[in-house]
């Protein structure tokens, strides 16, 4: 059976062949020379943002250094594997497995990327109620009024004797509060109605991208390794993508990402994260501009942002609508209608290249705070004929927890969830007023 | 023998009515605090047997009220008991590690409630 020459041959070979030593290519990636040492007589698995680094430290190109589709496989079957400690999996015969049996090798890669899939799945219905805010408020108005009758109700059945004023009074609670369960449940109902006449016409095209960027960790990795990769190949691999109007947004998405990733290469990007995780200095130090570096921060996972986590991130166009979403645990995103007025992201498309960068407060169950970047572009595709066109983008990340905020801004999701009576940009009353002035 | 002081931090009146009516029923002195942002306060005031905290307040949650009581050696040794109508896992493991004694969801009967202030407060 004939076998490709592996990754840490071609690397060693590679090295060699420049006349280059083993401390000195190991000190230029970053890592001992020992481990190279291993990697280079294939003892390690490589691939990742290590390879790229070794790739460009010989002048090399990644992929013919790397192991191409076999290591990609043989990651999988590591990480199927690591999945399943509890089987004793002969590790060392992964190799053989692949090249002997490669069909059945890709059965456990498919099964294994299904399976974390549906976990993914699962775990957004289990995070449902956190991440929709008008279910959460709604389902919070219900178990409220409910406490408050099951407790008054309780009273008054109990057994206990009760006196006669106190009797009106909880027979008055109850009332208020069944009226007050009513009202909530009705606005459950149509609500859910709606989504359900939206599931049977499908749902919106922007839900299907988001789904799918989702289930591909926000990451494109075929652009992150080579930015001119064609973007059929991936759309033709993009499932869940079905309708047209979908594709077509996946399409401009993948456009986009691949301008960014060429503006501002991985390796680049990753290399100056080893310096500061701040947006601005990051922009400074890669001369990039800010709506191109805010979307590739997006795109990285939190194992390549360990001071502070990873970034959510929200686009808009100059009516406000939001036209991409990366939602934050805690920062919830409307489904709906317009998002918060507030929101720096809308002021900064008052004033497009202007960076702004705020301390919000998100009203709500608990009130979070979260460290914001907000700044628009301003293009002109038609040329001075046509119009310009202006996007916001808003970078977001948790406010480190114990560091003192000096001024934060209050803001919300959206009026319709938000119990800021007094706010003076608010365009529609909230499911919360109605019910306090009932109750006065 | 010494009146058994219970301080509830609650912001909706008809369950602080029924909770209050409840423990005073059994002998307890019931007081309310509505607003998160002074919660702290009432706390150190008062110096109550147990604090029944509700998790979604005006002006500050109670998470964040915890975390402060438990900061400071005046409040540290008061029981906390939470109120939530999330009994998400994720909440109560917040409550647990930023030291909650009792961590109930609503919507709870009139029975549990008293169980729980008499285990704590005992």
């Amino acid at each position: 059976m004939s076998r490709s020459l592996r990754a840490g041959t071609r690397i060693r070979n590679s090295r060699m062949s420049l006349g280059m030593k083993q401390a000195e290519l190991a000190r230029s990636c970053g890592i001992s020379a020992s481990y190279l040492n291993l990697i280079e007589h294939n003892r390690r698995r490589i691939g990742g943002s290590l390879l790229l680094r070794i790739a460009e430290a010989l002048g090399a190109d990644p992929s013919a250094l790397g192991e191409g589709a076999e290591s990609a496989l043989l990651g999988s079957l590591d990480s199927a594997a690591d999945k399943h400690n509890e089987v004793a999996v002969e590790r060392d015969g992964a190799d053989e497995l692949a090249s002997r049996f490669p069909g059945w090798a890709r059965l456990i890669r498919a099964q294994f990327r299904e399976n974390a899939r549906l976990e993914q799945v699962v775990e957004r219905l289990d995070d449902r109620l956190t991440h929709d805010p008008f279910l959460s408020a709604s389902m919070h108005n219900v178990l409220t009024s409910v406490t408050a009758i099951r407790s008054a109700s309780g009273i008054l059945a109990g057994g206990d004797p009760v006196e006669p004023e106190w009797q009106r009074r909880f027979a008055r609670n109850i009332h208020e509060d069944s009226q007050r369960l009513a009202d909530a449940t009705e606005s459950l109902v149509g609500y859910l109605e709606a989504e359900a006449d939206d599931r049977g016409t499908g749902s919106l095209p922007q839900d299907e991208v988001e789904q799918w960027l989702i289930t591909r960790g926000w990451t494109i990795d075929e652009l992150e390794r080579d930015a001119a990769a064609p973007l059929a190949a991936i759309m033709d691999g993009a499932d869940g993508i079905r309708t047209l109007a979908a594709r077509e947004l996946a399409h401009g998405y993948l456009e986009q990402y691949a301008a960014d990733a060429a503006a501002i290469p991985k390796p680049s990007l990753e290399n100056a994260l080893g310096s500061t995780e701040e947006p601005l200095a990051l922009a400074d130090m890669l001369g990039a501009p800010l709506p191109a570096l805010f979307r590739r921060l997006a795109t990285l996972g939190s194992d390549a942002l360990p001071v502070h986590g990873s970034f959510g991130l929200v686009g808009c166009d100059a009516s406000g609508t939001l036209t991409f979403r990366k939602p934050l645990p805690d920062f919830d995103l409307p489904r709906y209608g317009g998002a918060c007025p507030l929101w720096p992201l809308f002021r900064a498309g008052q004033q497009p290249m202007v960076p702004v960068r705020e301390t919000l407060a998100m009203r709500g169950r608990d009130d979070h705070l979260f460290d914001v970047h907000a700044v628009a572009e301003i293009t002109h595709p038609s040329g001075f004929a046509g119009p310009a066109v202006t996007m916001s983008w808003m970078l977001i990340r948790p406010w480190p927890r114990g560091r003192e905020a000096n001024r934060v801004l209050r803001a919300g999701t959206t009026c319709r969830v938000c119990a800021e009576t007094a706010c003076p940009a608010r365009r529609e009353p909230s499911v919360f007023s109605t019910l306090s002035d009932e109750r006065l | 023998m010494k009146e058994t002081r219970v301080l509830l931090i609650e912001d909706e009146p008809n369950i602080i009515e029924a909770i209050r009516f409840i423990l005073s029923r059994e002998g307890w002195r019931v007081d309310t605090s509505s607003d998160g942002g002074n919660a702290l306060e009432a706390v150190r005031n008062r110096n109550p047997d147990l604090v029944i905290l509700d998790v979604m307040l005006p002006n500050r949650t109670g998470y964040d009220i915890l975390s402060d009581m438990r900061a400071d050696a005046a409040t540290r040794d008061i029981p906390v008991m939470m109120l939530t109508a999330r009994g998400q896992k994720k909440d109560k493991e917040l409550a647990e590690r930023l030291g909650v004694n009792k961590f109930m969801t609503k919507p709870f009967s009139n029975a549990e409630m008293l169980a729980s202030v008499r285990e704590l407060v005992r």
